[in-house]
């Protein structure tokens, strides 16, 4: 697999085109609910959802210690589990 | 046992347990000593590179800064996990599937150009030597307080033991050696905070004994709230500076951390591009359990911290100096006091130790009242609210010594990472 800096890039089929537009997709979707929790609820949007009381305070508070912390967690291993598929449809995964 | 003895107990036995892991798993080819054969499980891998991920910063200055600001500094915990996420996402996988060992030797081939990548190789020597100073730092300071050595000499043992094991070890040696360290780190961590939450909230989870009631049946965060303010200082969950501000020092945090070169080369440790996804996902699994739980000891520490100053309610009278020389409670504050990292003076003269916010407008009329000559508590370093925390909590000798072994754990594993990133760095030049 090291071949590929040896020789120069080729021209992309379509299934290349298919495969890293879904891959960007996928990183676009999780990059959006990463930005959403962390600089969202947990910060600029903290007023906004502080009507939502936890345990002697807000839910923006518990977002910006805990709750972006546990959703970046879901993001990685959904990012996983939806690439490895993706690398098996296209047929790209290594053995 | 005298205090002294335990410590050595720990720190020793867990400095025996690398090196032997060292030995036992030494690098027999070029591809063991950077990739470590390309053989480590990706659960395996996760352990270590959350080792090698959380440093003594993460260890012992982050729940300092968050005890003693609070909400406001919750960009640490946002911004580090969430840089983790960048890399993972957007750099890790590719870097893996390009086939390369390292970045600068990435960013060489991609680019068809030397130069570029000598200006990696200077980037990286750069990033990587700056952060093992500061793992020197935190290195030195818990030596220099558990084994009661002078800084500098702590400095060079743990130089000598990070050089040895990296040297002879190589990624693979160093890989088994950080899922020793990560397994010492988080148990000193965790077991002082479940300690600390049972007494505080009696919910053994720290993270959720944050959210939980105290004895007095008013939720643990809504009480530092009123205590804090009640002695001028700003309330805890409340959001005080600039919001445009806090939202860029959590996005350059992010960027920073999403390119932490000895990070991104754990990538090339397993097998397939698959498994270093997955090794990404267990690698946060990992850090969270630290992560989850710093919160909840910063805002448990200043609360005990709190009440230790004023033992009868912020409205009664505060310690007496006399209670802190005698009362075995207070034997934390005179260790301390030794390193030059906690300081009290009482100004006025009155016998007590008046800890409070000077600055404060609201408390300048309580204060000329009681005839107070400002904040007594002259010195309160945040390095050290982490390491002094169980002997705050009074927890027995051993909770002590672990969590001796565990700051020199985050610290060394983190340090023996970097000096392999610039080892293979270096070895690009010629």
């Amino acid at each position: 697999m090291s071949d590929h800096t040896t020789h120069p890039p080729t021209t992309m089929t379509k299934d290349d085109k298919a495969y890293w537009s879904a891959n960007v997709r996928i990183i676009t979707i999780c990059l959006i609910i990463w930005a959403i929790v962390s600089f969202g609820f947990g910060i600029i949007l903290r007023p906004l959802i502080s009507w939502i009381g936890i345990g002697g305070t807000d839910l923006g508070f518990w977002f910006a210690q805990q709750g972006s912390i546990l959703v970046f967690l879901a993001l990685i291993f959904f990012y996983a589990w939806r690439m490895n598929r993706l690398d098996r449809q296209y047929g790209v995964e290594e053995e | 046992m005298d205090q002294f003895t335990l410590n050595l107990i720990f720190v020793g036995a867990s400095f025996a347990l690398y090196i032997g892991i060292a030995i036992w798993a030494r690098a027999g080819s070029t591809a063991e000593f950077y990739a470590a054969g390309r053989g480590v499980h990706p659960v395996t891998n996760g352990m270590a590179t959350a080792a090698d991920w959380m440093s003594a910063a993460s260890f012992i200055s982050m729940a300092g800064l968050i005890a003693f600001t609070g909400y406001d500094n919750s960009t640490y915990l946002m911004g580090w996990t969430g840089g983790y996420v960048l890399l993972a996402l957007l750099l890790a996988p590719y870097l893996r599937k390009f086939g390369k060992f390292t970045v600068p030797e990435f960013i060489g081939d991609r680019f068809y150009s030397p130069t570029a990548r000598l200006v990696a190789v200077i980037s990286l020597l750069v990033a990587s030597l700056t952060y093992v100073i500061g793992q020197m730092t935190g290195v030195g300071v818990a030596f220099g307080r558990f084994l009661e050595v002078d800084n500098t000499t702590g400095l060079l043992i743990g130089a000598v033991v990070v050089f040895a094991y990296a040297v002879f070890g190589g990624m693979k040696g160093v890989t088994y050696t950080q899922v020793a360290q990560y397994c010492v780190l988080i148990a000193a961590y965790t077991i002082p905070a479940v300690f600390i939450s049972l007494q505080l909230t009696g919910n053994p989870i720290p993270a959720l004994g944050l959210f939980t009631d105290t004895d007095s049946g008013r939720p643990l965060l809504e009480t530092l709230d009123l205590i804090v303010t009640d002695l001028g200082f700003n309330a805890y969950t409340a959001h005080h500076g600039d919001t445009f501000n806090m939202l860029l020092f959590t996005l350059s945090l992010m960027i920073g951390t999403a390119g932490l070169p000895h990070v991104i080369m754990r990538f090339f440790t397993v097998p397939k591009v698959s498994d270093a996804r997955w090794s990404a996902g267990w690698t946060l699994v990992f850090i969270a359990l630290l992560y989850l739980t710093a919160p909840a000891v910063g805002a448990m520490a200043r609360l005990n911290i709190t009440q230790q100053f004023w033992p009868e309610g912020t409205n009664a009278e505060a310690v007496s100096v006399e209670t802190i020389e005698n009362d075995p409670a207070y034997d934390w504050m005179a260790t301390w006091q030794q390193t030059g990292l906690l300081g009290w003076e009482d100004k006025n003269g009155d016998g007590r130790i008046q800890y409070y916010n000077d600055a404060a407008p609201a408390m300048q009329d309580r204060a000329a009242e009681a005839g107070w000559q400002g904040n007594e508590l002259v010195n309160f370093n945040n390095d050290i609210l982490v390491l002094a925390n169980p002997e705050i909590a009074n927890l027995p000798g051993w909770v002590i010594g672990l969590v001796a072994a565990g700051g020199l754990a985050a610290a060394l594993s983190t340090a023996a990472g970097l000096l392999l990133a610039i080892s293979s760095a270096v070895s690009m030049i010629w």
